[in-house]
Formats: C-alpha cells, sequence, structure tokens
C-alpha cells in the first residue's frame, strides 16, 4: 500500500492555477523527490498532503486516511522537516525537542526516553541544554531533523532540507537522511539541488508550472531525456561556432549566456574538433540530472 | 474546510509551551506588568486622591483600584495577544511547526486565547493582593473578582486575536490602541465614574467590554453584589466568543491558504 497517493490534485488562487492535475504514489521505504523550479508548486503540494490547505479537486491519501478531512490522524504518523526553521529560539535543544513531542499526545517519559538517541542521530549529544541562538546554522537544521522525529514517523516530508547550508553540514545532512532509509523510514523530498536528488533519491518527479512532466529514478530519466555527455563551451567566436559547426557534431545545442552546451552521445569528434581551437574553452562531463531539468524546464529565470 | 470550529483538549500542549517560556522569564515578567499599573494606582490615587472629597462614595484610590484591576487585566491580555501571539505567528514560525503536529488551528488559537487570559489573571491577581494588602478591599466579597478576572481576560485575548490575524507588522498595534484601548479607558469607568461623561457617550461607553469589567469588579471590591451581574458576564463572554470565532476565521484565511 502506497503511503501517500494523490490523485488529480488541483489547486488555484484566482485564476492561476498553482497545482494542476498532479498523481503520484509514494511507495514505503523509497526516497521521493518532488523538483521543480521556484513557483512550481512543490511547497503548495506539500501544503495539500499534509491537510494544511484544502484543495479544489482531487483526492489525497496519506498513511491510509484521507487528508484533508482526517489530516489530523494521518499527522501522527509524520515528521515535517520545514523549509525555513522554526525552532523555538527560547528553548535549549532538549526543551524543543520535548514541547514538539507533547503536540503529538507523547507521554512525557516517553519523549525524554527517545531524546538521547535523537540527539545522538543529530550530532548534539553534548548540545542538549544549548540554548538554539548559539547553534550553528547545520546544527540547527540537525535539531530540526531530529525534531521531526520525535514521534517515530514512518514518513518524513522534507521541503529543501539543505537549502542555505555549507557543503559540509549538507554532506552531513544526506548521510543522515540516508540512515534513515537504512532504518525503513520513507522519505519525502522536494528541492532545487539536483546533485542532491541525484544522490539520495530512489524515485523522483519534476513539477513545473503545477504538472509533473517527467518521474523516474535520476538515472533512467537522465538516459531518457538527454544525450550521455555534455560538452560546455565558452570563450571568444563561441557564437559562430555554435551556430555553424557544433551542430554537425552534437544531438542537441543549448545557449545560455556566454555559454554553449553541447549534448552529444559520443563526444570524441566535437572533442577534436575544440581541440583544435585554442580561442575556445571547454569542459567535457557526463550528463546529470540538472541537464535533465535544464532541458524540461528551461533556462530563464524564474523569480 | 467547515466554518464550524473544531475544538479539542489538544490545546493544552500550545498552553504549556507558552507557560514554560514565561517561566523562564517569569520575575522580569511579573515585575514589569506590576510596576506600571501599581505606579499609577499609588501615583493618582493618594495625588491626586489627596485633592478629591471621595469618588463614587469612597477614598479616590479604593475607586481606582477597581479600575486598575479591569485595566491591567485588560493590557495584560491585549499585549500577549498582540506581541506574543504575532511573534509567536509571523516572526518566529511558531504556529507553523505546531501545524505540521497532529494540532489544527482551533487548538492553536485556542491555546493562545486561554495563554492570554491565563497570563492577564496573574496581572489582575497581582494588583489583586496590592488591593487586599493596602485594605481597599476588605470584605470577602471582594474574592469573587478572582472569578472575573479571567472572564475578562478572555474577552480582551479573543479581541486582540481578531486584530492580531489582521496585521502586517508590529506597527499596526498602536492603532488598536490609540483608537480601541485608551479611549476605553477613559470611557469605561476606570479613571473616574461614567455618569460623569455626557449621557450619549455613556450610553456608547456601555457597550465597550471595559464597562462590564469595571461595574463587576468595583461594586466587589466594594463588598457588595453587582447589579446585572449576570448581564455583564454574559457580555464579556459574548466579546470572548465572537472575538474567539472571528480571529479564527481570519487566522484561517491568513494562514491556510
Amino acid at each position: 500500500m502506497a503511503v501517500l497517493s494523490v490523485r488529480a490534485l488541483r489547486k488555484s488562487y484566482g485564476e492561476r492555477p498553482v497545482v494542476d492535475g498532479v498523481d503520484f504514489d509514494i511507495r514505503p521505504g523509497e526516497c521521493f523527490g518532488l523538483l521543480g523550479p521556484n513557483g512550481a508548486g512543490k511547497t503548495t503540494t506539500l501544503k495539500l498532503c499534509l491537510g494544511l490547505i484544502a484543495p479544489d479537486s482531487g483526492s489525497i491519501e496519506l498513511m491510509g486516511y484521507e487528508v484533508p478531512r482526517h489530516a489530523r490522524e494521518a499527522r501522527h504518523n509524520i515528521g515535517v522537516v520545514p523549509q525555513f526553521d522554526n525552532l523555538d529560539p527560547d528553548f535549549t535543544v532538549i526543551e524543543n525537542l520535548i514541547v514538539y513531542g507533547r503536540y503529538f499526545g507523547m507521554e512525557e517519559a516517553v519523549i525524554r526516553a527517545r531524546i538521547p538517541a535523537l540527539l545522538e542521530f543529530a550530532g548534539l549529544a553534548s548540545r542538549g541544554d544549548t540554548r538554539i541562538q548559539t547553534l550553528s546554522g547545520g546544527m540547527k537544521r540537525r535539531l530540526t531533523l531530529a525534531r521531526a522525529l520525535i514521534n517515530d514517523p514512518q514518513l518524513v516530508l522534507m521541503d529543501e532540507p539543505t537549502t542555505g547550508l555549507d557543503p559540509q553540514a549538507r554532506h552531513v545532512i544526506w548521510e543522515r537522511l540516508r540512515q534513515l532509509r537504512l532504518q525503513g523510514k520513507t522519505i519525502l523530498l522536494t528541492t532545487h539541488f539536483m546533485e542532491e536528488a541525484e544522490r539520495l533519491c530512489t524515485r523522483l518527479v519534476i513539477m513545473d508550472h503545477g504538472r509533473l512532466i517527467a518521474e523516474g529514478s535520476p538515472r533512467t530519466l537522465i538516459a531518457e531525456h538527454t544525450e550521455p555527455h555534455v560538452v560546455e563551451v565558452h570563450g571568444e567566436g563561441v557564437e559562430a561556432w555554435a551556430a555553424e559547426t557544433a551542430s554537425r557534431y552534437c544531438e542537441r545545442v543549448e545557449r545560455s549566456g556566454d555559454s554553449v552546451y553541447c549534448y552529444a552521445r559520443d563526444a570524441r569528434p566535437v572533442l577534436a574538433d575544440l581541440d583544435a581551437r585554442p580561442a575556445l574553452m571547454y569542459l567535457h562531463r557526463h550528463a546529470n540530472l540538472e541537464d535533465v531539468f535544464l532541458k524540461l524546464t528551461g533556462r530563464e529565470l524564474r523569480d | 474546510m467547515s466554518l464550524a470550529p473544531r475544538l479539542s483538549l489538544r490545546f493544552v500542549p500550545v498552553w504549556r509551551r507558552n507557560f514554560l517560556v514565561w517561566r523562564k522569564l517569569a520575575l522580569p515578567s511579573m515585575l514589569g506588568n506590576l510596576a506600571d499599573p501599581m505606579i499609577y494606582m499609588l501615583g493618582l490615587g493618594y495625588g491626586l486622591g489627596a485633592l478629591l472629597p471621595s469618588v463614587g462614595g469612597v477614598p479616590y484610590i479604593a475607586f481606582l483600584a477597581a479600575g486598575t484591576v479591569c485595566f491591567s487585566t485588560a493590557n495584560s491580555a491585549t499585549f500577549e495577544s498582540l506581541y506574543s501571539a504575532f511573534s509567536r505567528m509571523h516572526v518566529q514560525k511558531t504556529w507553523d511547526a505546531i501545524l505540521n503536529a497532529p494540532l489544527t488551528l482551533e487548538d492553536v488559537v485556542l491555546g493562545e486565547l486561554i495563554w492570554a487570559a491565563s497570563k492577564s489573571f496573574l496581572s489582575g491577581l497581582a494588583i489583586m493582593l496590592v488591593v487586599w494588602a493596602l485594605g481597599l478591599a476588605p470584605t470577602a466579597m471582594s474574592l469573587w473578582a478572582l472569578a472575573v478576572i479571567p472572564v475578562i481576560g478572555l474577552a480582551f485575548a479573543a479581541l486582540g486575536l481578531a486584530i492580531t490575524a489582521i496585521s502586517p507588522s508590529y506597527d499596526f498595534f498602536m492603532y488598536y490602541f490609540t483608537l480601541f484601548i485608551t479611549p476605553m479607558a477613559m470611557l469605561c469607568g476606570v479613571f473616574y465614574p461614567m455618569d460623569a461623561l455626557p449621557q450619549a457617550v455613556q450610553w456608547f461607553g456601555q457597550l465597550l467590554p471595559l464597562a462590564h469589567a469595571t461595574q463587576l469588579i468595583r461594586p466587589l471590591l466594594f463588598g457588595e453584589w453587582p447589579s446585572h451581574a449576570l448581564w455583564h458576564i454574559l457580555a464579556l463572554l459574548a466579546y470572548a466568543g465572537a472575538g474567539f470565532y472571528v480571529a479564527l476565521l481570519l487566522f484561517r484565511r491568513r494562514l491556510l491558504k
């Protein structure tokens, strides 16, 4: 049975559809990614799934409960890591966990018994009595993750869990999320970090303008939607080269700013051509999820 | 979403959260709550009172004591439901965190309402202790004030929450004080009897929640059962109920979209 199943979900604000007919299922044990540019409808979809807002139409079943009607019951078994930290600034680390556990109707003794393991998991074992204001951004994020686990949820929802973190802190979060999956938790993650999605997600959907435009594992999406080699070229005369030469060697050529992106099944011919042109600089790499994402959602800014 | 509020005991952890924060800052908070009204009560009561014969048949300080109990209860509930609730809702996003747990907006708003009323009860109680210590309310009848104070707190907390629900920033609350709370202090028998005012103004003043509060508390402190006690209590409860309901609808419109 699916942990979360969403059918024909729609939500508009005025004339503007924000979620425009979305269907997906999350199976137990998956790390499911919901990807999309800013304003694609990711956060609204999460809010709908939690029963915080009512859909215009469509159905949501979360942990076997119909949402929003039985959202309260469904949320008993869910942990949420919001996009922006909303820890209680007046409390210590431990107090934050205790107070949050009470919202689930947990007994004080049960909450206290869970705290040492959660602090250990969050790497905050020696920080139990520290005030929140003195924690670093990475520590706060880890505490927010620990807080989301206070009720031992089956499904953990994360809205851009590593936005604003430095690389070290981000890697720690990734490592913790993999641990959670090993413990059998199901994870729903929204992100616009393609690298994050590629590393963590077993399956993902790409959302844009309120619709899902692609679905699959990171590897199958890359294989289905883009050529395996990418050559990024820039330098004096790149415009002319792109117009006259590039498409001879590459299946697909894209321009963005002063760079040209060449997508090819075989990169050798284009590399040979470029090696003969010292004015052009290039970088050859494998295609990744970001290439798929940019192909499907375009390169224009979304702000 | 249905328009009827679904109330439950789930508000208790919200109340306890606020209580835990308050406990950490209890001493300065209590002193702050107490000092200001006390300075007014004693300063005006004895200073201005020395110039006055008697007001409403009692020394001015005794008259003012009842007004101070009402006004500081109302003020305390108002401050908590405006500034503190706003920072929890809008600045700290504490409500967002709670709403991700199995609590509803009803639980959160009810928790805030009862919390603000609880805190205002402490303010009212603190003033009452001074009033008793100064011998300004010598009979056992004055103990009934402790039952009325929470109702005053509920009414003002509910009204404050409705304002918080539409407030874009802290600055907005200034309007509420300038246009509602401060004029009310002048119209509702806090500093002087309402019958000192023109008839039309009195009628208007009678509609305001603080007038119901003073008309309950003052006789109780003087050792008399208030006339129309039930009417005044029901009026305060109506303010509390209507304020809460409107606040809830406005918070829903603001937060659940």
